[in-house]
Parts: C-alpha cells; structure tokens; sequence
C-alpha cells in the first residue's frame, strides 16, 4: 500500500534535519504502529507523506499503491485515498462542520471524476455516522472544531475518515486527550472500517490505544529513523521500560 | 430543505464554487453589450444637465433644482481624506447620457424592449421578463420573486410586476418615470436625506443624474415581493450617475436589493450615486446591494471609480433600516451607508463585506448618527484584503445630546491573504449625553496556512479552500443576506479571491 524508501526530510526555512532514512513497508490490510520519543519526527513524517509545506525532501521517495506522492498536491494525495487524522485539528471558524464534510467529500470525488453525492444521501450518511460516533447534531452544525473540547476534536477526525473512506489512513495521537469510553468509541470506529485493502498507520505514546487496536506491527522511531520493527510485544516491551533501553542498543 | 439551509449559511456550497469555476474570466460580467447607442455630448455643462432633463421630459422645477445642484457643484472641491489614491478625474471627459437607440421612444411594455437589452438582463441572471415567470415554466419551488427595475448606462429598460405591485399601493418605477408621474411625492423627499450640497459626488450626481429607481410603500404595507434594481454600464466613457430614492410610510416594510455590473474595459469609469431611504413611524427597510464592478485587471488598469452616498432617515419613531452590502468590485470604492436615527426607538444596522484584491482601494463604513431617544445602531464589517489591496473601514458613531440612553456595537474583523495588502479601521466616536453607550471592537487576522492545509488534505484545492475559509469569515454578514444573494455572494467572493494566494 504505502513504501516509504531512505526519507530525508529538512525543514525548509532553516537548515535543520528532521527524518534521516525512514523506510517503511505498509500491506493492504494491516495495520502498523509508530511509538517513539517526543521530537523524534513522527508527526513530520504524517506532515511530510501528506503533502504540508515547509518540509524540503533532501532524499528518498514514497508510494501510495506504486506512485509517488511526494510530488503530487495535498488534494491529489486526498483523492488518491490518503488521510491523516491530525494531531492538533485545526479551527475553522464560521464554516459549518457539515459543510466542510461535504464540501470535502465531493471534492475528492470530483478529483476522482466520480459523481458528488446528494445532498439527501450526504445527509443521511453522515447522520448514521455521526452516532456511531456519538457526534451530535449540534456540533455538526457548529463551525470546524472550534470551540471542541480535545476528544471531540479527535472524535471529528474519525468522522471526517469514515466519511472519505481512505485506503491509507494515518492517525497521529488520535488517542491523547480521549476519556476511556470515547477510546472506545474511537477504536470501534477504526475497527470498523478495517478490511484487507485499507491500511492504518497509527502513531501513539500508549499501550492503551493498542489495546482496542490491534496492531500487526509496531515500529519505533527515534531522531529521525526507525531503530526497531517488531510484533505487538514491542509495544508492551515500550510500555514497562520506556525508551532508554532501546536507545542505548543503537547508540 | 434543511440541508440547502446549511449550505447557504454556513459557507461553501460545492455546485456554487463548480458554478464560479466553469467561468472563464476571472470577472464574468466583463462582456460588452453591442448595441447603438445615443450620447449627449461629452464633457459637463448647463447646456449638458440641460439636455439631460429634457431627454427624460422633466418639469420646470426639476431642471431648477438640477442648475442650482450644477453651480454649487462648480464651487465644491473633491475630497481628499480618504485613504484611496487614484489620476485626476478628468470631468470633461466623461459622457453624461448614454441611452441605446431604442430607448428614445418609451417602450410602452416590456415586449417592446430591444431584444439585445433583455439578452444582456438574462446573461447577468436577471428575471426581467416577467412574462417567462408569470405564465411560462414552473417556478422552482420556493423560489421567491422578485421585481426588477434594470437601469442600462442611463436609462431605466423595464421595471417588472408593475400591475401586481399597484393593486398592493406599492409605487416601484424607475425615477425619471416618478418625476412626471408623482411630483408631489418626489419634490417632498428628492434631496431630503441626502441634501444637494451635501458633498462633491452627491452634488454632482444631484446636477446629472439621468436615471435610478423610485419606490413608495404606502402605510401598514408590506410589499408583496423583494424589489430589486440592476444597474449596467455598458458604454465606454460613460459615467453612471443613478438616484435611488425609497419611501416607507408608516407601518410599511420593503425589502430592496441592488446588483451591479460593468463591462471590462481598459480605461477608468465614472459612477456616483446618491441612495436616499425615508422610513416614518415604524417604518422598515432592508437594503441589500451585491456590487461587483469590474475591478480593474491585475496591474490596476481600468475599472470602475465607485463614489456612492447612500443614507437611510429613521424620520419616525421605532422605524428600523438594515444596510447590507458586499463590495467585491471597483477600481476605488469611496462609499458609507449611513443612519440617521432621529425617531425615538429607531434602529440602524450595517453588515457589511468589503474584498479588495490585486490593485484595488476601498475606502468605506458606515455612520450611525443617533439623534433620537433610545436609539440603537450595530456595525459588523468584514474587510478582506488581498494581493496589493488596501482596505480601510472608517466609521462615524455619533450620540447627540438629545439621543438618551441609546446604544451601539460596532465588531470590525480585517482578513488578510498574502503580506502585500492592508488593512486600515479608522473609528470616529463621538458620546454627547452619558447615559449611552458605545462598544467597539476590532480584529485583524490572516488566512492561516495550517487552515488551508487541513481544508487541503481532504481534498479541497487552494482556491475552494482559500473561499471556504473566507466565507466563513463572512458568515455574520452573509446570514444577513436574502438567499438569492447571499448564494451570489458567496460565488463572487470565490470570484474575486482568485489568484489570491500561491
Ligand atoms: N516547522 C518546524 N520548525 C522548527 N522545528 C520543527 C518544525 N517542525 C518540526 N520541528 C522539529 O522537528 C522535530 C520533530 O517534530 P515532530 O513534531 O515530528 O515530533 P513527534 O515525534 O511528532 O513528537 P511528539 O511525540 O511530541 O508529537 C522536533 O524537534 C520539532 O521541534
Ligand atoms: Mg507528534
């Protein structure tokens, strides 16, 4: 689904280094975890794979299905079925949450030369959604998380995800900041929409997360490289003694 | 339908930025109509205004008034404190009239209107032909109607509904038609908000003007429909030098709606128009105006001079008038909707957007005078800046001795795109009595980078996400809106911001 192949990502306005040779490998149908230090450069590469500015590629390629994306625009890489559940979402004021869905919807679609969905299909789709969530109809009338507490940010994120239906789906820290049933929630969310041509990248500093998601494989990133591919034990390994050990095996 | 209503209020519809980018051009009404056309003279003299009033068949007493405004215009000098730089005016090189051919006999109905007239009424989206409406295809559902008085260059073409509007009392003609058809109530109101000498461009247009539109609403009426006018210019050199003059008696509510377009060409043109609104007692007018002429290109070559005095008198007490304009167009704009509160309990609003991008200035706010007891004004306005543009909101909020316990709330947001462009708030204030109270409140922000990347990562292009981002800003004002409108709006705002960013 994705290969990412020796990344090298720089900052663009300064000289400043961030990823040094990521390679990553993620099938159809499996889902991956990313654990790491703070700073270690697991949001820069969400950022980078998504197409945000202000990062120079210095090295390396990534592939979405066998084509590189680092070229393409942030909206062709959308429409190409790439998501990224954002760490911070961002506050659009006065544009209404629903208008945002479907305005988002239908320009994927129409990247992809599909037809826009009705108004009356949006609507009913998005209201189903919207329970399993627990989203009420009230914050989907309300403007683009502003005014969101930190887990309905992140519960919105997921809906915006079920909504597009993307094949690669990234989630960075989709967890911190949820309460215990809104976890749940969530994972149920994720769970759902797992099947064997979607693919999930999920960032995370907890166990927990893992817990409801199961993960097929567990990476950890540290300064800019991934120092540690493992099965779901790696997790519990991070969990009990934190970094340093592993830090040190490579150091 | 529920889904319809959110789409409107709150941003973007999808088939509206589909609608905005099928457009060619980045200014879509930039096309000229072909048509012959009648000029007076060019340049301005007695001999001119002369003309003008005799070509619309006026009174004595109009041409009268029309010479005094002309001499004491001779005397005036053109301000200079708005913040907007543009070449001398050349005043002498303008046409005053422009009429086509086939306006010199009134058309008697609107069959006989030249059919290249109404060719050009529908490619602006015009309902001129009340015809099409009345009798021939289904109107959508729900689709209010609306009447039309269409001004082209310096004639009024055809004002529709004028049989339906009569049975309710209402009075919906264009101005010249007014003058010769109810004197008494022209000479009472003509020139009683906005007085002759009021300032340069009204005095001017007081001396020149060669057409607008007239509306009466007689006492406890409420009229039937949304009454509209649409102003073109079509010819070159042309000044546009429109009157507009609405009265609502008591008791009597309207709802007005003002659009207008021009032809791109290279050369500045000319408009200065004089608005004036009378509400007695209880009185309520809404007057929406959507005005998008042709800016100028991307270096500043071109476009429209746009010097407007428009001014509402709350004349009873608890009469209400709402201003709501969206100014995505114009070379320079120079233009402050006014309220003059004088009736106890009256009310003022001002929703306003302006957009200014690549070369274009404007220079325009309110002033919300409150003479009268209790009385109440609210100001939001949406600056948007961008590319090389300036943007200035100036504002007047001033409580006379007499106006007791009256209060006003101005919010005044500056939207940046870009770091080429300005934006300016000059607030005057001025609290004569102390049991008022005058509230102020000012924002500048820039459209975010990380906005645009969110809206972009789920598949929004620049220019879809840059219009989402800046309707929302807008939102307040553009809920003010009549539907019909507020979906223009919401295009020509998409429109004008094109090429903003990137
Ligand atoms: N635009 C920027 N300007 C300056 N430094 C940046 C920028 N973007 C990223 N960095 C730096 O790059 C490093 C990696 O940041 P990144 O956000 O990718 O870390 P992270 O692994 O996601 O951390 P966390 O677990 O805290 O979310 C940090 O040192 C950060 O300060
Ligand atoms: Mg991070």
């Amino acid at each position: 689904m994705l290969n990412i192949k020796n990344l090298h990502v720089k900052l663009e306005e300064e000289d400043k280094q961030i990823l040094k040779g990521v390679n990553l490998s993620l099938e159809p149908g499996k889902v991956h975890a990313i654990m790491g230090p703070n700073g270690s450069g697991k949001s820069t590469l969400s950022y980078v794979l998504s197409g945000k500015g202000g990062y120079e590629v210095t090295e390396g390629a990534a592939q979405l299905e066998g084509v590189d994306i680092l070229d393409m625009e942030a909206e062709e890489r959308a429409a190409a079925g790439l998501f990224l559940a954002f760490q911070y979402p961002v506050e659009i004021p006065g544009v209404g949450n629903m208008t945002f869905l479907r305005t988002a919807v239908n320009a994927q679609r129409k990247l992809r030369s599909e037809e826009e969905m009705s108004a009356g299909e949006f609507l009913k789709v998005v209201r189903a959604k919207a329970k399993d969530l627990k989203i009420d109809a009230e914050m989907l009338k309300r403007s683009v998380n502003v005014g969101f507490s930190g887990g309905e940010k992140k519960r919105n994120e997921i809906l915006q995800m079920a909504m597009l239906e993307p094949k690669m789906c990234i989630l960075d820290e989709t967890d911190s900041g949820l309460d215990v049933d809104a976890m749940k929630l969530v994972s149920q969310g994720v769970n759902a929409l797992r099947d064997e041509n979607r693919t999930f990248l999920v960032i995370t500093h907890y166990q927990r997360l893992l817990d409801h998601i199961k993960p097929d494989v567990v990476h950890i990133m540290a300064n800019g490289r991934i120092i540690k591919t493992g099965g779901p034990e790696l997790a519990l390994e991070v969990e009990q003694n934190g970094y340093a050990d592993l830090l040190e095996e490579i150091a | 339908m529920a889904m319809d209503d959110i789409q409107v209020k709150d941003g973007v519809d999808a088939e509206t930025v589909e609608a905005v980018k099928a457009l060619s051009g980045t200014y879509k009404y930039g096309w000229n109509t072909e048509i012959e056309m009648d000029y007076a003279p060019k340049g301005l003299s007695e001999d001119i205004v002369r003309l003008i009033s005799s070509k619309n068949d006026e009174p004595e007493w109009m041409l009268g008034w029309r010479l005094a405004a002309y001499r004491r215009w001779l005397e005036l000098k053109e301000p200079d404190w708005a913040m907007v730089d543009y070449p001398t005016i050349d005043f002498q090189d303008q046409y005053y009239y422009a009429r086509p051919k086939s306006m010199e006999k009134k058309p008697k109905s609107l069959d006989e209107v030249d059919p290249k007239l109404l060719e050009t009424y529908k490619k602006l989206g015009i309902p001129l032909k009340e015809q099409a409406l009345l009798a021939g295809v289904e109107a959508p559902e729900g689709e209010r109607r609306v009447a039309v008085d269409a001004v082209f260059d310096s004639v009024s073409v055809g004002t529709t509904f004028q049989t339906e509007l009569r049975k309710a009392g209402v009075i919906f003609c264009s101005i010249s038609e007014a003058i010769r058809e109810h004197p008494e109530l022209v000479r009472k109101y003509l020139g009683s908000v906005v007085p002759v000498s009021d300032n340069y461009y009204a005095t001017l247009n007081s001396a020149v003007f060669s057409d607008g539109s007239f509306v009466y609403i007689p006492p406890g009426v409420r009229c039937p429909m949304e009454l509209s006018t649409y102003f073109r210019i079509n010819a070159e050199n042309t000044g546009q030098f429109e009157r507009t003059l609405i009265i609502a008696d008591k008791e009597s509510y309207v709802s007005y709606l003002e659009g207008c377009t021009a032809p791109q060409r290279d050369v500045a043109q000319l408009h200065a128009a004089v608005v004036e609104l009378v509400l007695l007692d209880d009185a309520e007018i809404k007057y929406s105006t959507v005005q998008n002429w042709f800016p100028g290109d991307e270096n500043g070559k071109g476009g429209i001079y746009n010097f407007v005095t428009k001014r509402a008198d709350c004349r009873g007490d608890r009469s209400k008038v709402m201003w709501t304009q969206v100014e995505t167009g114009s070379a320079v704009t120079w233009k402050y909707p006014s309220c003059v509160l004088r009736g106890d309990d009256s009310q003022g609003e001002f929703y306003s957007i302006a957009i200014a991008n690549n070369m274009q200035q404007a220079d325009t706010g309110t002033k919300m005078v409150h003479l009268g007891k209790n009385t109440k004004s609210r100001i939001v306005s949406k600056g948007i800046s961008a590319g090389k543009a300036q943007n200035t909101y100036r504002g007047l909020v001033s409580m006379h001795p007499k106006a007791k316990s009256s209060r006003n709330y101005t919010q005044c947001d500056s939207l940046l795109i870009g770091n080429k462009c300005g934006a300016h708030t000059v607030p005057y204030i001025e609290v004569k009595n102390n049991s008022s109270r005058v509230e102020h409140e000012a924002t500048t922000s820039k459209v975010d980078d990380d906005q645009l990347f969110y809206c972009r990562s789920r598949g929004m292009d620049e220019e879809e996400a840059v219009a989402l981002v800046v309707n929302g800003f807008c939102k307040e004002v553009l809920q003010a809106l009549p539907m019909e409108f507020a979906m223009e709006a919401q295009a020509l705002v998409a429109i004008s911001l094109e090429g903003s960013v990137g």
